[in-house]
């Protein structure tokens, strides 16, 4: 069987889309963030690899080319970035101080903590991407040198705890702005938690997710300048 | 055609990211230096968003499968990750929590200023 799985260059890839197609139908069922497709995805094909004794190397020689186009596609953020000009100019104050701040607090919070745990410095470049769309982050974290795939798991989880508890802090810490809800779920939690902020509202929809490349873009920069501090 | 013209616009920025990339000593991953040149295009009317919709559209559509893999190699860092679960979970909840309540915040205080103005 796994001399089959190394030969054909579709196994993998199916086995990963097919459940991956499993997942959103769980989603869409039962309506819950922690059934995210692609964590799903990721466990039935890590199951299947185990089982049928497949080492990484050879699921990747046929499922890598899927990773092929993730420069495209990242570049294609600019397009909704551009839709929403009208709003970035009209509140372009609001926005890159919201943004600004949320970004340095995620970079500070991670060199914190990994000073707190004496993390290395391959650890600490892999969580200083951690908040911002996996697109991005991907990219900053093979740029620093950071495991690469905990990076991605960690934002995906990051997008799915901000998008699970969104609504209880906003209402805790008295964030009932519908822009402020917007930018505050966008700079946090990225694409997966724009999905709550789009059932929360059309504005806060709409902020939170100009807010995922803006804080992708300006932590590409700030990570630039953290990564020399550990 | 649309959509040739399409896809040829932007893997040609693609190009243009990664010959960026390997010029510019700085670790910018060359899909940041594509947002910038797409975005500026953009903004400047040199291409029209027609010009690349569709194709774009697509691609962000699909994007999150193209993460798979790498995730999938999560299976090699078994060991790693096991040692050090409690400090990964205690970065995750905890900046999550702190950068959502500071942009909010930030956000609202300069939205009710603007608006007592």
């Amino acid at each position: 069987m796994s001399g089959f799985i190394e030969v054909s260059a579709y196994v993998g890839v199916t086995i990963s889309l097919v459940s991956y197609f499993f997942g959103m139908l769980l989603k869409k069922k039962l309506k819950l963030a922690i059934f995210n497709p692609l964590l799903i995805s990721v466990v039935f094909t890590i199951a299947f690899l185990v089982v049928t004794d497949t080492s990484y190397t050879a699921y990747e020689s046929g499922a890598g080319f899927l990773s092929w186009l993730l420069t495209p596609a990242t570049i294609s953020l600019a397009i909704p970035l551009y839709e929403q000009l009208e709003l970035l100019k009209k509140y372009r104050k609001a926005i890159a101080l919201g943004i600004l701040t949320g970004v340095l607090t995620s970079l500070l919070c991670v060199l914190a903590i990994c000073l707190l745990f004496g993390l290395s410095h391959t650890e600490y470049v892999t969580f200083l991407p951690k908040s911002v769309t996996s697109a991005i982050g991907m990219g900053i974290s093979e740029e620093l040198g950071g495991y690469v795939s905990i990076t991605v798991a960690v934002i995906i989880i990051t997008g799915i705890l901000g998008n699970m508890m969104s609504p209880f802090i906003l209402r805790t810490f008295h964030i009932t702005e519908p822009i402020a809800k917007g930018i505050a779920i966008g700079t946090s939690s990225h694409a997966i938690g724009t999905a709550k902020a789009m059932e929360m509202g059309e504005v806060e929809g709409a902020f939170s997710s100009l807010s995922i490349v803006i804080a992708g873009l300006m932590t590409v920069v700030g990570a630039n300048i953290f990564q020399s501090f550990i | 055609m649309k959509y040739l013209k399409q896809f040829s616009i932007i893997l040609a920025i693609s190009l243009a990211g990664e010959i960026l990339n390997y010029l510019i000593p700085l670790r910018i991953p060359a899909s940041i230096y594509g947002i910038v040149i797409l975005f500026t295009l953009l903004s400047t009317h040199v291409i029209s968003v027609d010009d690349v919709k569709e194709v774009g559209k697509f691609l962000i559509e699909i994007i999150t499968v193209m993460f798979i893999p790498a995730v999938v190699k999560l299976m090699d860092f078994w060991d790693h990750l096991y040692g050090s679960i409690i400090a990964y979970s205690v970065i995750v909840v905890v900046s999550t929590v702190f950068v959502m309540v500071v942009s909010g915040w930030v956000t609202q205080l300069v939205v009710r200023k603007g608006n007592r103005r």
